[in-house]
């Protein structure tokens, strides 16, 4: 790759309506693919601000996860969730794309190749829970 | 055409890597945080943040998945009509995420 590109403006835009993500559902699903980045950054910063109680000390900390019981939080995190699994989804299908895997002449089918992060996904998110329930106190 | 030096490959790699990490590890712990821990499925008084591992691990699970962020909401904010201000998305996109990373260490290192 070469850092050549044509000048930007020489070059023609489309205009198109804000909205146009609203006109096919595929452009929606592309869109709410975006937006599953924003969920999970808003959970990764509440989670954040979840460790940063312990500088308060334990008490404070299990008051917070406690808090997070209510009905709005409990909300949030279920749309977070499957926000997260969408994403997860979704970019292992594109990975699949994106990184074709070869075995001798033949490349490995799509489906194949997505069930199989599937898997690891699987293997690793038990792991996580292991080691989280293992280290806890 | 012009020839230009871009900080871009920084920024894919950065959302590329944020992306995996998310795919990965943000679902359980969203269980675990969002669910199992208010529910008391599981206690946890959160001594396993004091190990200096652990708080590797909560660095890339955290501050990655922000990178993923600043490039798809960048890029979805100037597909959705936003292009004239593309500079300024660009410094509170990805400007964020870098205050996201400082304050992200800042938090682990003192837990």
């Amino acid at each position: 790759m070469t850092g050549t590109r044509p000048d930007p403006s020489k070059l023609y835009h489309r205009k198109m309506p804000a909205t146009w993500w609203l006109q096919k559902q595929s452009y929606f699903l592309f869109m709410l693919r975006e937006l599953s980045s924003v969920f999970i950054a808003i959970f990764l910063l509440v989670y954040l601000y979840q460790i940063y109680q312990l500088t308060q000390g334990p008490e404070a900390y299990v008051a917070f996860t406690q808090k997070l019981a209510s009905p709005g939080w409990l909300l949030f995190h279920l749309v977070a969730l499957a926000f997260a699994l969408y994403h997860t989804i979704t970019w292992f299908q594109s990975s699949a794309v994106v990184l074709p895997v070869r075995l001798g002449e033949h490349l490995v089918p799509r489906q194949i190749v997505t069930a199989l992060h599937i898997g690891a996904w699987v293997v690793v998110s038990l792991g996580i829970l292991i080691l989280f329930l293992a280290l806890k106190n | 055409m012009t020839t230009e030096k871009t900080t871009e490959p920084l920024w894919w790699g950065l959302f590329s890597a944020g992306g995996v990490v998310a795919a990965f590890l943000v679902p359980v712990h969203i269980i675990l945080v969002g669910f199992a821990l208010p529910l008391g499925w599981i206690t946890d008084t959160g001594t396993l943040y004091r190990y200096g591992w652990v708080k590797a691990y909560l660095f890339v699970l955290i501050v990655l998945p922000l990178y993923h962020w600043a490039h798809r909401f960048y890029f979805a904010l100037n597909d959705m009509g936003l292009k004239p201000m593309n500079k300024t998305l660009a410094i509170l996109c990805y400007g964020g995420a870098v205050i996201g990373t400082v304050v992200t260490a800042w938090i682990l290192l003192k837990v």
